[in-house]
């Protein structure tokens, strides 16, 4: 019999499983449950955008291409990082990735050192701590609170910072909660950044998923640029989940450096991807705004629902999540959950799978039709009936 | 407002005070306007849409391409007004190119449309001349994909 465990890297088997896996697992061959759990679009890739893809390949480019991406890709990307939010990049300021995730990834590993600290709201997408931990990195968690309707705040990130604080993670629009930071937020967090040597992650998947208002990034406020890595992709905003495309954006020493990472690891992102992700930086701002307005229907209809069957809620103005509170019917997030899965047949992710301060949250994803909406909140209305 | 059509033009089913919901609307206001659709003939009629194929009711569909001899002054709608008058026409259309007149019938057996073809239609007397092609399978109808289970394929992954 091999023994595995005097082989494997002890910091890779501390790694916890993410609590997302487990409730996942949970879900795995069940046919019966109406579930509001997927973190991905419903939507299709847009026809324009999938042609370029199979053009691509009738036409035979079907070889890798230069490490970063190619070139007219990263002068696209450039362009709508301009259009859209007013930021100034140039080419070799971008990596073209495996996915926002890879991103992410090569941002934090291309900066931590062992003992540096990662500074990490939560609730957030899972993959911030363990990949700091990869790298020796120390996680410092922030918790947001409802109160603060999940935002980091100026004074939180204060406390948080030591001399070894080496970077911020800035998860907004955030997954799994809905909250974004304004302008005016973002300018309370960048006023006790400036001055320090701390960069930022500014994980902005979700920039196109906000309601009201446009997505502010961090790195257009004086002084913020020199010192942000943002990571974003095209899974979301052009409901490309499957074609793994994303990219980042540093300033060139920064993006040298997780090129050189990228290189190794990765070579570079699938040719296809990258000529589909060209039509659609070219020719999908329609398509967004389609999308986007399909998802704002669908949080009004799941804010009033959760509102109408009496599940307190605030009201998420980006991605596409609601976070409700479901403390108050005397379960913990994952009891609820797992009742609601195992007795009602609805699932929706308990907010302990994103980090500390879930525990008396779920994630619910509206990126589902109406009609799956509207029948999984009768199930979850039946449910909290028993509670009250 | 076109988004509250597109939306009921989707689904019919939602109510007022959904779409007022999803629309950032008052219910009211939606209930108003819905109105003055139905009055000013922008919506014309809520239908459902049924797979008959999934139920023991025996029917064949066809569509009729129509060659006719549009009339002085009245052009074609004299002729339309005609046929579709007959309860089994289900559509009827005016077509540019090749023939004039698309109709789209519905029948218990091919025989019934066979009669309904040659002893109502051809004998309209500006009708030069009719093709019949039967529909064999319906895949998909007014923006709905027929007998296609529609599964949700989307992995569980963050």
């Amino acid at each position: 019999m091999f023994d595995y465990s005097s082989v494997l890297s002890h910091t890779v088997t501390n790694l916890k499983k993410s609590g997302i896996r487990k409730f996942f697992d949970l879900l795995d061959g069940r046919k019966d449950v109406i579930g509001l759990t997927v973190g991905q679009p419903d939507f299709v890739t847009p026809w324009h955008i999938r042609e370029a893809g199979i053009e691509s390949l009738q036409k035979g480019k079907t070889y890798y291409t230069s490490n970063a991406g190619m070139p007219e890709l990263r002068a696209e990307i450039c362009s709508y990082l301009k259009r859209r939010f007013a930021l100034s990049y140039l080419p070799e300021e971008t990596v073209v990735t495996v996915g926002g995730s890879e991103a992410i990834d090569l941002a934090i590993r291309s900066v931590t050192d062992p003992g540096d600290e990662i500074i990490i709201p939560t609730p957030s997408f899972v993959c911030y701590e363990p990949i700091a931990r990869l790298c020796g990195g120390v996680p410092v968690i922030v918790k947001t609170t409802v109160e603060d309707r999940f935002k980091l705040t100026p004074e939180a990130l204060r406390a948080a910072i030591t001399p070894k604080t080496k970077m911020l993670v800035l998860p907004y629009p955030n997954n799994p909660t809905g909250a974004i930071l304004t302008k005016e937020e973002l300018e309370g967090i960048a006023e006790v950044l400036r001055g320090t040597n701390i960069l930022v992650l500014s994980d902005e998947i979700y920039a196109e998923m906000t309601y009201g208002r446009q997505h502010v990034s961090i790195a257009s406020l004086d002084g913020m640029w020199e010192r942000t890595i943002i990571t974003s992709g095209f899974s979301k905003s052009y409901a490309m989940t499957g074609w793994r495309m994303g990219y980042l954006a540093a300033p060139k020493p920064l993006a040298e450096q997780m090129l050189k990472i990228h290189q190794y690891a990765i070579m570079c992102a699938p040719t296809t991807s990258q000529f589909a992700a060209i039509e659609a930086l070219k020719n999908g701002d329609e398509d967004i705004a389609m999308m986007v307005g399909e998802y704002d229907r669908r949080r009004r209809f799941v804010y009033q629902g959760f509102q109408d069957i009496g599940v307190d809620v605030f009201e998420p103005e980006g991605a596409f999540y609601i976070y409700p509170e479901i403390g108050k019917f005397g379960l913990d997030a994952d009891t609820f959950c797992d009742k609601l899965l195992n007795e009602y047949k609805c699932a929706i992710v308990p907010g302990t799978a994103f980090g500390e301060g879930g525990e008396r949250f779920a994630r619910v994803s509206y990126a589902y039709s109406i009609k799956h909406i509207e029948e999984a909140l009768n199930r979850i209305e039946a449910f909290v009936k028993t509670l009250k | 407002m076109n988004t509250i059509l597109k939306l009921l033009e989707d689904n019919a089913n939602l109510t007022p005070a959904q779409l007022a919901v999803m629309c950032g609307k008052e219910t009211g206001d939606i209930k108003k306007l819905i109105k003055e659709y139905e009055a000013n003939g922008v919506i014309v009629g809520y239908k459902t849409l049924v797979d008959w194929d999934k139920t023991d009711r025996e029917y064949v569909s066809a569509l009729i391409e129509v060659k006719i001899t549009p009339q002085r002054d009245r052009g074609f709608d004299r002729v339309a007004e005609k046929i579709y008058n007959y309860p089994e026409v289900q559509s009827l259309y005016l077509m540019s190119g090749g023939y004039d007149l698309c109709v789209l019938i519905e029948g218990k057996t091919m025989k019934e449309v066979a009669y309904f073809v040659a002893q109502k239609l051809a004998t309209i007397e500006e009708v030069v001349s009719t093709a019949t092609h039967f529909v064999l399978r319906k895949y998909k109808d007014k923006g709905v994909v027929y007998g296609v289970e529609e599964i949700d394929e989307r992995g569980n992954c963050n």
